[in-house]
């Protein structure tokens, strides 16, 4: 491993061994240093200068988590592989699904609109559902291989770019602007949406990251975490 | 820990934005790896203010086309119709629906121009050493970036009247020029949110703070 790592910053134990801070954090708002209280589980910690919120302590987050997602997967390979608006007029009849929107797009000429709508309606909620899975399976076992640091990570990022809710109410607004010019019959795809979008905000509601970053592998390997004090000598002889 | 609150800058100490661990930065350097999740560690977010002030004058130039472009063009028996943004709104408005026709204005007019004037309000004010009102600009950085995401919905409707109403030769719609730059400026906002580092209001006021309460010694 590279030098290049920071350092943990230690506590010294009872035993004067020394062990990483856990409790200590950073406000990612308001960079203000501060050590986490034991709150009860369901409770909020809040930064005591901007009111951040940087921990919410989760009852049974894993097992709870992997529940979600499991369930979020199905009806997410549902939602994808049944019709989700149809309409008629004039005694013809058409209907599409979440992927016959981006394939009109992009035969319309708007590709780049196309993988967006592709990326934020069905890859990145695919991704983000996969990631949780894998990572609630991985950390039952700490500590947890890197991948799932890895898959950690990308999850925060893909949260941000899943955007179901967005695309259900979309579906909405287009649904009563088609309306006027022919009859609109919801399919099965939008219920099982509707589901979703709770399944899927009750999945991040549940899961804890603290508790998963706790429980993965460290990328300056092991002996850093168990004893920072080691490390940095070892560090400094080099 | 001292009863004055520090920023863990102020003792060599970096947050990770990934993983939450706090570590220790190698002396003379603002920049290493977290070592538990191995993501890039610094004390602030690399030419913050710089790329962000980029990305929201992009936005602003793309808002244009996006306002005066169509983003949906009608083809009717009765003749060619198009429609760009705003008056997509106005046609949503009626008796039954002009509830949506709220949401919709909110959501594709006044959330990117909101989020604008309000990056440029926190760019300004970080820039200018504002140290007043910080809890209140914080609030606004965290209400930016969780209501950003819902200036999106303008494409998803655009994407699904395309594809339903395809209905040819009888009628159909066609997306217009204007859903790209539409798309553009949801894309590079967000990404713009996501450049400006919130620390940075903190930064100033505090050091004020320091030299306040270490004059009177």
């Amino acid at each position: 491993m590279s030098a290049d790592f920071a350092r943990p910053v230690a506590r010294s134990g009872l035993n004067k061994r020394p062990v990483f801070d856990p409790a200590l954090v950073a406000c990612p708002d308001c960079d203000l240093l501060q050590r986490l209280p034991e709150v009860p589980a369901g409770s909020t910690a809040c930064c005591a200068r901007c009111q951040a919120r940087l921990w919410r302590h989760k009852t049974d987050s894993l097992n709870r988590t992997l529940a979600l997602a499991v369930a979020a997967a199905l009806l997410l390979v549902i939602a994808n592989s049944v019709p989700m608006l149809g309409l008629s007029v004039a005694g013809r009849a058409a209907s599409t699904t979440v992927l016959g929107g981006v394939l009109a797009m992009w035969d319309d000429g708007r590709q780049t609109v196309a993988m967006l709508v592709l990326f934020t309606a069905v890859i990145a909620p695919a991704l983000e559902i996969a990631c949780l899975l894998a990572v609630s399976l991985a950390v039952r076992r700490p500590p947890a291989p890197q991948w799932a640091g890895t898959l950690l990570r990308g999850y925060e990022v893909l949260r941000e770019w899943s955007m179901i809710e967005i695309m259900l109410l979309g579906v909405l607004v287009a649904l009563i602007k088609i309306a006027e010019l022919a009859t609109v019959i919801p399919g099965l795809a939008m219920f099982v949406l509707g589901t979703l979008v709770f399944l899927l905000a009750a999945m991040a509601a549940t899961f804890d990251p603290r508790d998963a970053w706790a429980r993965v592998a460290w990328a300056a390997g092991e002996s850093l975490r168990q004893a920072p004090g080691l490390a940095r000598a070892a560090e400094d002889k080099r | 820990m001292s009863a004055v609150p520090a920023s863990a800058r102020s003792l060599g100490l970096a947050g990770c934005e990934v993983c939450g661990l706090v570590s220790r930065l190698p002396p003379g350097k603002s920049a290493a790896h977290c070592p538990r999740c191995g993501e890039r560690l610094h004390f602030r977010r690399r030419a913050s203010v710089e790329s962000c002030w980029a990305l929201v004058i992009a936005a602003l130039i793309l808002y244009i086309p996006a306002n005066l472009l169509p983003v949906l063009t009608t083809y009717t028996p009765l003749g060619v119709e198009t429609d760009t943004i705003l008056q997509g709104v106005v046609e949503l408005w009626s008796p039954s629906s002009w509830p949506l026709a709220i949401i919709v204005f909110v959501a594709s007019i006044t959330i990117p121009l909101g989020k604008l004037i309000a990056l440029a309000y926190l760019l300004i004010t970080v820039q200018r050493g504002s140290i007043q009102s910080t809890v209140q600009r914080a609030r606004l950085y965290r209400m930016v970036k969780f209501i950003g995401r819902w200036s999106m919905l303008d494409v998803f409707v655009d994407t699904f009247v395309v594809a339903l109403v395809q209905l040819k030769p009888l009628m159909w719609v066609a997306a217009g020029p204007g859903v790209i730059f539409f798309a553009g400026v949801v894309v590079v906002t967000m990404i713009a949110v996501n450049c400006f580092d919130p620390r940075l209001i903190w930064d100033l006021p505090e050091k004020e703070n320091d030299v306040r309460q270490r004059s009177p010694a």
